[in-house]
């Protein structure tokens, strides 16, 4: 509140230089940081992921050697959960859940800028790793030991980052829930909450759940590694399976929380583009919640090879089939959304109908992969990386492109170039299938994941895959252009852009002020 | 029935004599499955996924009917219903029962999977960085299984061959038609043992003993990989194994026991130099070259280099040790469980006396058997 009388003093605009984004406690700047953040770390994984297929163009080894392949993988992996879709997720909460819910900012604006100014930090330990003595960490985003055990000082740096990035997450959990329980404008009840702020209200909660429990699995890394424990050696009385079971404890919810928000922005884009109210809100607000707390108790189909008993590997599999029911629900609604709509097709909208379909055939490869005795083939394939590619790239990252192309114009007061937002959206939409589909086949006939070579049967399905894989990283810089062009002009957009947008958010001018709701508004 | 299990064979005939000409192979679906389990998994794969298809086309076909009729550039009007508790209920109702007839066919594999009681034959099957060891528990053979594709394949100077990184110097023999029980467990990281076309995938694990089993439909070879990453060479461990009839079984198993004996033999035997150094350089580069690379000057910051090392230049008792024992808290494995004493002295000597290195002594199998606790 300090902050706040001090910025007041000094009048109403955003301080200049510098200094402006290092000290910010304006929940706007704060949400722009977020963003940048992740798009400059989209493109360094990204370019790791280009390098990936250019080494799985043909079989043989051509540049990477087999341990920096393993590098790649594991930090790719890393720094696309951690360091993109995470904190492109906390920038929306941050623009828009105050904007959304007709509070000033954010409970905690001190806190907020700390949790956004750790992250550079546990990116900075992550980049310098690759530069150490044996290279990056190589063991998999999911460290699993006795792997884990034998690398170098980079893999101690990773344990740290991942530390810093879990208090982040955990600070950034805090704010978010404080804000939306109690700064909410008069009359906005929590079943009157844009679906957007109850996915977040939903994914913060997790992530409080959740970020613990990883932190407490990599001390236990660490200490094994520096301190001679034997929480995962079985000959100092461990298990190495236990790391796994805490691990995916933490990791599945992970995966909601990487979804749940790109759920609600996608239930905010249909109704403005269908012109018709989201139908089911409250089913969906339920379906969010039971999606959360199944999350937490399947954690093992993570882990059907290990040879868990039978009983284990039964439940683990009921318990995940059961995630499809309120799933479904949730696209039903979608589609009946749609349904008898006025329907337009502008970039948000086309990315948003891109999501439904797209992570949907993610969600039946992962019914597939529900059913443990397929699993058994199927597990650690690349089958397996097809699948959550399709739920993360075409479900959570295509989220994400359809809410900056949605809120843009509330951002920055300009329209974006619609017609090279369409060309972004046909690139990335053909190209991504043309990357991911084939790697389904690729699985099923046996290629293993992380490997930098592979048997000659696999090699058109990878050629393709390839072809696609760069393709699609090139049309994201179109992306960018189109985000650069838009902040920097363009036909100046009105307070509500689009005709079907409901919500407080469209009720401030365009660009929204560097101060909004002070006053707070009367919902009806 | 006989039609659908010849049509896989057929199948996968033209696409072996197709791969051999060329690489065409579009392979969409798992291998021809090879085993009882693989054939039951394969029906259960194809079953739910038909089933996924079905739901989106439904589900699918009637979004993109409203994206095509509903649209405001043909004038459509938007309805304003946004809520139906029925429509609600029934589709949760509906996916709950299409899951439920899933489950019980899924139920039922998985328990089948999962009773590995009363098997022919027992092979405890040992994950290594980056070789496998099969261990016939009921007639005292045991020995280690490498990658077999020569490095020039590798390293784009030869041209790869059609079992390009599937190959390897020993392969897993079993008997058809007989349950095989493995025993599963890892020696230094987690590795897993998959054969797509038997339909076995286990992880095995340091410390621990898993155990899997398959029955193997009709003779052939069936290759896999290792399936869980284990460090720089996780991709070059493949796993190979051959189905024979009985009968050569038999035979291959009498042939196998006989070289053991012969290895026995060897102990106690007096090597020349040329004799050591031939056979070193070959457990060299079976055992060593992949961390140590085959010129011996090793990884920078990762695998320390043979050539030059205090190790290798220094005395044999030291050096014979860290070959016995290992390295702990290193990737460095101990070779005493895992080679005999001709091999350890063999490579002994070739370390001490190639790759740039030159003690000038000799490492005989008698020292070896000396220095073994």
């Amino acid at each position: 509140m300090q902050a706040h009388a001090l910025e007041h003093e000094h009048g109403h605009g955003a301080p200049s230089g510098l200094m402006r984004w290092v000290t910010t406690t304006n929940h706007k700047d704060i949400g722009t940081l977020y963003l940048w953040f992740a798009a400059v770390m989209f493109l360094l994984a990204g370019s790791m992921a280009m390098a990936i297929r250019a080494e799985l163009f043909q079989p043989g080894l051509q540049l990477v050697s087999p341990d920096f392949f393993n590098q790649l993988t594991t930090l790719h992996g890393l720094i696309m959960v951690f360091g993109v879709i995470m904190p492109a997720m906390t920038g929306f909460a941050n623009w828009q859940v105050p904007l959304m819910i007709g509070a000033p900012d954010m409970a905690f604006p001190r806190m907020n800028n700390w949790s956004f100014w750790i992250l550079p930090a546990a990116a900075i330990l992550l980049v310098i790793s690759l530069f150490l003595p044996g290279g990056a960490a190589a063991a998999g985003w999911t460290l699993y030991p006795p792997l884990f055990i034998q690398g170098g000082i980079s893999y101690d740096l990773t344990i740290f980052a991942i530390h810093i990035l879990g208090a982040s997450s955990i600070m950034g959990s805090l704010n978010i829930i404080t804000t939306i329980l109690n700064m909410r404008a008069p009359g906005m009840t929590l079943m009157k909450m844009p679906l957007f702020v109850w996915t977040w209200l939903i994914t913060a909660f997790l992530l409080i759940a959740v970020m613990p429990v990883l932190a407490g699995a990599v001390t236990m890394l660490l200490t094994d590694r520096n301190f001679d424990t034997h929480f995962f050696n079985a000959a100092g009385g461990g298990d190495p399976v236990l790391f796994q079971h805490v691990f995916w404890f933490f990791g599945h919810p992970e995966v909601y929380i990487l979804i749940l928000p790109a759920f609600g922005i996608v239930s905010q884009i249909i109704p403005t583009f269908a012109r018709k109210p989201l139908f089911g809100y409250a089913s969906m607000v339920y379906a969010t919640a039971s999606i959360a707390i199944l999350s937490f108790l399947v954690w093992a189909h993570h882990m059907f090879t290990v040879g868990m008993p039978a009983v284990g590997q039964l439940y683990f599999m009921y318990a995940t089939m059961l995630i499809a029911v309120p799933t479904g629900v949730k696209v039903f609604n979608w589609v009946a959304t749609m349904w008898r709509g006025s329907l337009t097709f502008e970039t948000p909208m086309l990315f948003a109908i891109a999501f439904v379909a797209l992570f949907t055939i993610g969600g039946f490869t992962g019914l597939v992969l529900a059913m443990a005795p397929v699993d058994i083939q199927l597990h650690d394939t690349y089958y397996v990386v097809a699948h959550f590619h399709y739920v993360l790239v075409s479900g959570a990252l295509f989220a994400i492109y359809a809410g900056v192309y949605y809120w843009l114009p509330k951002w920055t007061g300009h329209m974006y170039n619609e017609t090279l937002g369409k060309w972004h959206f046909w690139l990335s939409m053909i190209s991504f299938n043309v990357l991911f589909f084939p790697q389904h086949f690729l699985g099923l006939a046996g290629m293993p994941r992380r490997i930098p070579d592979y048997a000659v049967q696999f090699t058109e399905f990878n050629m393709i895959s390839s072809i696609g894989g760069f393709v699609f990283g090139a049309s994201q810089i179109l992306m960018l252009i189109v985000v650069l062009q838009c902040i920097r002009g363009g036909r100046k957009a009105e307070a509500k852009p689009w005709e079907g947008a409901q919500g407080l958010e469209w009720t401030v001018p365009s660009p929204a002020p560097y101060h909004t709701f002070e006053t707070p508004p009367v919902v009806k | 029935m006989g039609l659908r299990r010849a049509l896989p064979v057929v199948l996968a005939a033209a696409c072996a004599s197709l791969a051999a000409a060329a690489w065409a192979d579009y392979q969409i679906n798992f291998p021809p499955p090879k085993s009882s389990l693989a054939y039951a998994i394969n029906d259960l794969h194809i079953l739910i996924m038909w089933v996924c298809v079905g739901i989106f086309i439904v589900v699918f076909g009637t979004m993109f009917y409203a994206i095509w009729k509903h649209r405001k550039s043909v004038g459509h009007q938007a309805a304003q219903f946004h809520e139906s508790t029925t429509v609600e209920i029934i589709w949760t109702a509906i996916p709950f029962l299409i899951l439920i007839g899933m489950a019980w066919p899924a139920t039922r594999l998985i328990l089948e999977q999962k009773d590995t009681s009363n098997p022919d034959v027992t092979i405890k099957v040992t994950g290594y960085q980056w070789k496998w060891e099969y261990d016939y528990l009921q007639d005292g053979v045991k020995f280690m299984s490498v990658l077999a594709t020569p490095r020039e394949q590798i390293e784009n100077k030869a041209p790869k061959g059609p079992n390009y990184l599937l190959e390897v110097d020993e392969p897993m023999v079993v008997p058809v038609g007989k349950k095989v029980r493995l025993l599963l467990t890892a020696n230094d990281v987690i590795h897993a043992w998959w054969v797509p076309a038997l339909g076995v995938k286990q992880d095995t694990i340091p410390g621990f003993i898993r155990d899997a089993w398959f029955t193997a439909t009709e003779p052939g070879t069936y290759r896999g990989q290792c399936a869980e990453l284990c460090g720089k060479d996780h991709g070059f461990m493949p796993i190979v194994v051959e189905v024979k009839s009985e009968a050569d079984y038999a035979a291959w198993l009498a042939d196998k026991k006989a070289k053991v004996a012969a290895a026995a033999a060897d102990a106690g035997k007096v090597f020349s130099k040329e004799e050591l150094m031939a056979r070193g350089a070959t457990v060299y580069n079976a055992n060593c070259a992949s961390c140590h690379m085959p010129d011996g000057k090793g990884l920078p910051g990762v695998f320390p280099a043979i050539t030059g090392s205090k190790v290798a230049t220094g005395a044999k008792a030291g050096h014979i040790g860290i070959v016995l024992a290992g390295k702990p808290g290193s990737a460095m494995p101990a070779f005493g469980p895992q080679l005999n004493d001709a091999d350890i002295a063999a490579v002994v000597t070739y370390q001490r006396n190639g790759l740039g290195n030159s003690t000038g002594d000799l490492v005989q199998p008698a020292e070896i058997k000396a220095l073994r606790k």
